[in-house]
């Protein structure tokens, strides 16, 4: 079932395929990001009550929605690298990490900056804020935990074991604030129902998710290609590569 | 799949389930802890779950709508009280401030304070809840969002519409 695959279980195929990959990735994602925030920021009109303020949204809710997706794709790399002792998915629990990290970071940032002329407070500890924040310490600890060992291997386990646990948190940040009475509002998007924003205000947000997870993958792409030529110094494909012979 | 990776499946899976459980418990015996605020319904008749009330003198805060028309303001100073609603009962809210700019009638509030009295709480922090609607001035026009005496309209109420 699964035999295609195999051929990319080699680096070197894995390196040639995921630059393919980040071509188009990274290009999308850049021009698609900033098509939608410039259409987000200067074109669409002000929300009713909010004002200019609630444009924070075309940053708030891409880099929030794709930290859950980025964790989500980190615990699915874990459990690969777990079950089926897969050292490139561990190579991939490590490259989404730290941009993962980033993307949890910047959706609290953001959301605070919005808080504070909205709600008018930067921070409340109410569930989705709080369970957010989780996501935060669980990007850290990953990270933190595959880099405490000497050897690699024993550091990737330990980490896999972390984001696969932790992905426990993902449908709690995702129901948080449908589970119980918070101070953040209840998701503006969802798959089935009809988006309850206005459709002017709609497209520049969807092309802003698309593209910041495209951004996001072309990032663990670059991060895993490095650690490839890193890991693999020693071998006549790196070399090839380094030399600029593909 | 060879016997090694079936096992290593088998026990990742069961630990991850049996976490997922855990925790669902957890949290649903926490709910009451969670939840942010109290509805003023839930000040009344005690929390939907588990029927506790709070007791007068305890630090909590409340979530609802502002009943339109019952924002009574000051002259002389910030003081400002106001009744909250969700289905029926209501409760008042005393409060020494500065409102937050989303503060209007029919818009849901947060008050962080104490309970004064069966139905009065004396707040030191409201904040506004927001909704998950966003639109244009028009089109909330259109759709009868926007209150007749301007309430409801930021650009309205920054060029003196009042309450």
């Amino acid at each position: 079932m699964f035999k295609w695959l195999h051929p990319y279980a080699k680096s070197e195929n894995l390196y040639r395929l995921s630059g393919k990959f980040l071509f188009w990735f990274g290009w999308l994602g850049f021009v698609g990001a900033i098509i939608g925030t410039v259409w987000g920021l200067g074109f669409t009109p002000a929300d009713y009550q909010q004002g200019d303020s609630f444009r924070i949204i075309y940053l708030h809710v891409p880099t929030a929605m794709l930290s859950m997706s980025g964790y989500l794709g980190m615990a699915i790399a874990a459990f690969i690298g777990t079950v089926w002792q897969q050292r490139h998915a561990d190579m991939t629990v490590i490259a989404i990490a730290p941009v993962g990290a980033v993307y949890t970071f910047l959706a609290l940032f953001t959301g605070a900056v919005w808080g504070k002329p909205t709600w008018g407070t930067y921070w409340v500890w109410d569930a989705r804020l709080t369970s957010e924040l989780i996501l935060l310490f669980l990007y850290l600890g990953v990270i933190a935990l595959y880099y405490a060992y000497e050897d690699r291997r024993s550091g990737a386990r330990a980490a896999a074991i972390l984001a696969m646990v932790g992905v426990i948190n993902v449908p709690i940040i995702h129901y948080s604030v449908v589970w119980w009475n918070s101070l953040h509002q209840g998701a503006t998007i969802t798959v089935f129902e009809k988006p309850k924003m206005d459709t002017s205000m709609l497209w520049p947000l969807l092309i802003n998710i698309v593209s910041f997870g495209l951004i996001l993958g072309a990032f663990t792409l670059m991060r895993l290609r490095n650690d490839l030529l890193m890991k693999e110094g020693h071998r006549p494909w790196v070399k090839q590569v380094l030399e600029g012979k593909h | 799949m060879n016997p090694r990776r079936k096992k290593r499946l088998a026990t990742t899976l069961a630990v991850l389930v049996g976490l997922g459980v855990a925790v669902g418990f957890v949290l649903f015996s926490m709910t009451q802890n969670i939840d942010l605020f109290y509805t003023p319904s839930e000040i009344i008749n005690g929390k939907n779950e588990t029927g506790v009330k709070p007791q007068i003198g305890q630090r909590l805060r409340i979530g609802g709508m502002v009943l339109p028309g019952s924002v009574r303001r000051d002259q002389n100073s910030l003081k400002v009280s106001f009744d909250l609603f969700d289905q029926g009962p209501l409760v008042t809210i005393e409060y020494d401030g500065i409102l937050p700019d989303l503060f209007r009638e029919g818009q849901g509030i947060v008050a962080n304070g104490v309970l004064t009295g069966p139905t009065t709480i004396k707040a030191h922090e409201v904040l506004a809840k927001h909704d998950e609607e966003y639109m244009p001035p028009d089109v909330a026009e259109a759709v009868g969002k926007v209150h007749p005496n301007g309430v409801g309209n930021k650009a309205a109420e920054q060029t003196g519409g009042a309450y």
